[in-house]
């Protein structure tokens, strides 16, 4: 044996999940987006023990008390109660877990079928690929706000059609995405070797394309998470979503919308809700994006 | 040129048809859907023109089918099944008014969006990109209904500098001529022509403002990524070291070359700046496309929604080819001689 | 005169956790009209020497030198801008990949009058005449077409050629060629090699030509040399380092070149280094050839300096001076093959 070994120490090289998260951890931003998006998660599971009360509550004698830290605020309701006496926090609270499950919902329902279409595609015959591609094609065509207001105005207004709705509109996202992946991944050469070592196909789709195109849908979760959460406050503000008693973070707008002049906390605190969430996510999605795909030069 | 001509022409005309056979779909087999067509006992004496819809009941599929399209592809999109106007006429006064607010909230998007996302490139990772890059991302997480809600509180209410709502004052009386507030005012023989023009564009800034937010957020991030990956291209470092002037460099070489993919991006902006209209619209109480769309959700209104819808996506189809075509002009790669 | 002059050259990468070295004091000389040679695997900094020399530099690199003069000047003692017209008026670049280093949005045409009239050539028929005869110069027939065509429509030698003529219309005294014929077919490659060998002698410009392959310098340089992980392991004149390469780095790059003609013997592999080439965030100690090095001893955890051997050049290597006396005693008609035990037989 040779000197080296002696002094020398040798590299260790770290798995494919530790390098992840040792390019992800470089992101400042990324780590506090996570530490944001995680206490969020921890609010909406503990919402019944952070609320101090009722959503639906109605404190008949304290309208319209504005937040703690102004003057006429009370330490009773911390952010302040709304038109009709309810306490605002326990509804942002209760919101934060109807607003994430519901958009749970969305992007589960949307990435299954999305994934599952977009590799039907890629290994099924032309026609069959080309229908399947067409189809999405003209539904991207189509702002997807507005297909899922039509959706909704045809299958009827309210929480589980309005779920329907938008994880419709995100399917396209995953079928697009999946199937470039693994047109992109099956034109590579160890592919080819596999299939001349005679590896079926759904072993071949299991054991090497699978774990190598799982960056890019990992990513397009977190940007369906943030898109789903935002279109689903958007139909609950139209109307079209949940309806008014549900604390719902954008019907809670909607309520609101009218008393601004009188009340513009009852505005601005549930419309900060909808955008610190939004922004973490996306940080996490970028800070994600950077990670998997490292482009060094 | 030519092959490159009939290759859009074919796009178009799938997409023309997949959408047709959708619309098609929604009138013929929706259960609610078929409020489109009117009991005629009800209509006749009404709507005379309403016939069209009636028909296709008792029509076979595919001709059904054919006689819808000939109907759109004649101008005739069908009959609102609340006022019994036809959706043509509700179209050609709306849109206009869409499409002022979008191109002022594109060209904001542009205007401040492209120089901000080429600064930050130039100063990639420095500081003043990061801020650019926060603030894009704020923009670009922004839920605008909330963004127009606080806009209209500071701007409208505390302030008091920007109207609330609607196009005009409404001491105002403009003929309407191309539909276009802007250029109506101006065409309008009216004594107080200019003060109407002034009141429009008075009118237009905020809810501009307010559509404006994300494209501008999409186009900094674009601008950002597409500039710093042609100024390390090899062919802009060689071109610096052949000793081309810097700003020579910048807005002839690295612009140029940066506006193919910029150009693929501008497509997706008429995706969000029509969403965002549907909003933007309602707050601002903008008698637009997207107004209109979702009053007639609303009321129920399926013979609106499917004929918006239609038009909507043809408009899309429409804007998709023009830049199309535009791009082939731009890069040399897509143009054929010969 | 020296060409090109440079000492105790540093360039270090700008991170987060404290700078890198990515060229470690490097010190060159370069006369007029030669053609030097630079060999080392990806990652040595050989194209960072390049860029440095181009003040192609990004704003993430940091360079120091205690002197780098290019034609005479001291480009460290000079304000960037002044510093950039400078460089651009002595020295040209080529890049490896020619379809990415012609824009795609212009024409020859409009890409070689740019240049024309950056360096003062402003009438619109000289500038025309000059590019013909650049366009001839780099052996391209149909000038006319050629300058009306765009980059896409022509093949890949064709833009090497193109890029190497907008090289020339800044009338460089130092044409740097960065791996210039990695991405071209073998039989292009050799003609593009010509092409630059054959205008150093015609235009009377020197040549700083950049590969990592030894077997295209060994024709065609003067001197070569030899990067290792940012440090110039060895640097003669090229007869010297064919016939009695001194660094163990240099032998084991001329080793791992397949001989034509020779037929290996079945079974027989190629000599290749151990290991892989060490990060930059994590250089070794002490020589950074060390944990590869065939012919490691203790005293290889002290940094080795570069020094001269007479009648060879310069090595960086503690053993270099003790190699030297070994191979003037033995036989000087002593092969490569026999070499290449030694080198085998001290490994294991």
């Amino acid at each position: 044996m040779s000197i080296q070994s002696q002094f020398y120490q040798q590299t260790r090289v770290p798995s494919t999940l530790a390098r992840w998260w040792r390019h992800y951890k470089r992101n400042p931003l990324a780590l506090i987006a996570l530490f944001v998006l995680i206490v969020i998660a921890l609010i909406a599971i503990l919402a019944d023990l952070l609320a101090p009360f009722d959503p639906a509550r109605q404190f008949t004698d304290s309208i319209h008390i504005p937040p703690s830290w102004f003057d006429e605020g009370t330490t009773t309701h911390l952010f302040g109660t709304d038109y009709i006496g309810r306490d605002l926090f326990s509804r942002l609270v209760h919101g934060a877990r109807l607003s994430l499950s519901l958009a749970s919902a969305v992007v589960v329902l949307s990435a299954i079928s999305g994934i599952f279409l977009g590799v039907l595609a890629s290994f099924s015959n032309y026609w069959i690929n080309s229908l399947i591609m067409r189809v999405m094609d003209f539904i991207l065509a189509i702002p997807s706000l507005i297909l899922a207001v039509v959706i909704v105005a045809i299958i009827g207004p309210g929480l589980p059609n309005a779920i329907y709705a938008v994880a419709f509109v995100l399917i396209p996202h995953f079928v697009l995405i999946t199937r470039s992946a693994i047109v992109q991944e099956t034109s590579k050469d160890y592919v080819t070797a596999m299939i001349l070592d005679g590896a079926s196909k759904s072993r071949l789709f299991l054991q090497s394309i699978l774990p190598n195109i799982l960056p890019p849908i990992v990513v397009q979760l977190t940007l369906a998470f943030s898109i789903a959460i935002l279109e689903i406050s958007t139909l609950g503000f139209l109307g079209l979503g949940a309806q008014a008693p549900h604390p719902e973070w954008g019907t809670i707008l909607s309520e609101s919308h009218h008393n601004i002049m009188f009340a513009p906390w009852t505005v601005a605190i549930p419309g900060l809700a909808i955008l610190f969430t939004l922004l973490s996510i996306n940080l996490v999605g970028d800070g994600l994006k950077d990670a998997m795909e490292p482009r060094q030069k | 040129m030519l092959t490159n001509i009939s290759r859009l022409l074919i796009n178009v005309f799938s997409s023309f048809f997949v959408l047709t056979l959708f619309t098609f779909g929604l009138t013929h087999f929706f259960p609610d859907g078929s409020s489109f067509i009117y009991d005629p006992s009800l209509s006749t004496s009404l709507f005379p023109d309403v016939s069209l819809t009636m028909h296709q009941q008792e029509l076979g599929l595919l001709e059904a089918y054919i006689n819808y399209v000939t109907h759109i592809l004649s101008g005739n999109f069908g009959f609102s099944s609340v006022r019994g106007t036809p959706i043509m006429d509700d179209f050609v006064i709306y849109f206009p008014a869409t499409i002022e607010l979008a191109a002022a909230a594109l060209l904001i998007a542009l205007v401040v969006g492209l120089p901000l996302g080429i600064y930050a490139a130039q100063h990639k990772d420095k500081w003043q990109d990061k801020l650019i890059m926060s603030g894009s991302l704020i923009g670009y997480s922004m839920p605008i209904f909330w963004w127009a809600m606080l806009l209209v509180l500071f701007f409208s209410i505390i302030l008091g500098i920007t109207p609330v709502a609607s196009r005009i004052g409404f001491e105002f009386d403009i003929e309407p001529i191309t539909g276009f507030m802007l250029l109506d005012t101006l065409l309008s023989e009216k004594h107080y022509a200019l003060d109407a023009f002034k009141s429009a564009l008075h009118h237009l800034i905020l809810p501009a403002f307010v559509l404006g937010t994300v494209p501008l957020a999409v186009i900094a991030r674009s601008t950002r990524s597409t500039m710093t990956d042609v100024l390390n291209a090899d062919y802009i470092r060689s071109a610096k070291s052949r000793g081309i002037s810097a700003s020579k460099i910048l807005w002839k070489y690295a612009l140029r070359n940066a506006s193919i993919p910029l150009l693929t991006a501008m497509g997706l902006q008429i995706s969000i700046l029509l969403t965002g209209s549907l909003i933007t619209e309602t707050i601002f109480s903008w008698p637009g496309i997207g107004k209109w769309l979702l009053e007639a959700v609303y009321r129920r209104d399926f013979a609106v929604i499917h004929g918006g819808i239609l038009a909507i996506a043809s408009f899309i189809i429409i804007i998709h080819l023009v830049l199309d075509i535009f791009r082939s002009f731009v890069d040399p790669k897509l143009r054929r001689k010969q | 005169m020296n060409l090109l002059h440079i000492e105790n050259l540093s360039i270090d990468l700008k991170t987060h956790s404290g700078p890198l070295s990515i060229i470690d004091r490097l010190s060159l000389r370069m006369s007029d009209n030669e053609i030097l040679g630079i060999v080392g695997e990806s990652g040595s900094g050989k194209s960072m020497l390049a860029m440095a020399i181009m003040g192609l530099l990004s704003s993430k690199m940091e360079m120091k030198a205690d002197y780098f003069s290019l034609d005479g000047q001291d480009l460290m003692k000079m304000v960037p801008a002044d510093r950039q017209a400078y460089i651009s008026s002595k020295a040209s670049i080529i890049f490896q990949d020619p379809k990415s280093s012609l824009n795609p949005c212009f024409t020859i045409a409009t890409q070689l009058n740019e240049t024309l009239s950056a360096h003062g050539l402003h009438a619109r028929s000289a500038r025309k005449q000059r590019s013909m005869e650049l366009l001839d110069a780099v052996g391209i027939n149909q000038t006319k077409k050629v300058l009306n065509l765009y980059p896409h429509q022509l093949s890949g030698g064709m833009n090497q050629r193109v890029a190497i003529a907008i090289a020339l219309a800044c009338k460089p005294r130092l044409l740097i060629a960065d791996e210039p014929t990695t991405s071209l077919d073998v039989t292009i490659q050799a003609q593009i090699l010509d092409l630059i060998v054959n205008l150093n002698k015609t235009e009377n410009v020197g040549v700083v030509l950049i590969t990592h392959d030894f077997a295209l310098l060994s024709e065609n340089t003067d001197k070569i040399g030899v990067f290792y992980s940012g440090h110039m392991m060895e640097h003669a004149a090229t007869k010297n380092i064919l016939t009695n390469p001194l660094h163990p780095y240099t032998r084991s790059l001329l080793n791992s070149v397949p001989q034509l003609g020779k037929r290996h013997t079945r079974g027989s592999r190629l000599f290749a280094l151990k290991g892989q080439i060490p990060t930059i965030d994590k250089p070794p100690v002490g020589c950074r050839l060390g944990p590869r090095c065939p012919s490691a001893e203790k005293q290889c955890v002290k940094p080795p300096r570069l020094i001269s051997i007479p009648n060879h050049g310069k090595v960086r290597c503690h053993f270099a001076k003790q190699e030297n006396e070994r191979k003037e005693t033995e036989s000087n008609v002593e092969t490569r093959s026999t070499r290449k035990q030694t080198i085998l037989g001290a490994d294991s």
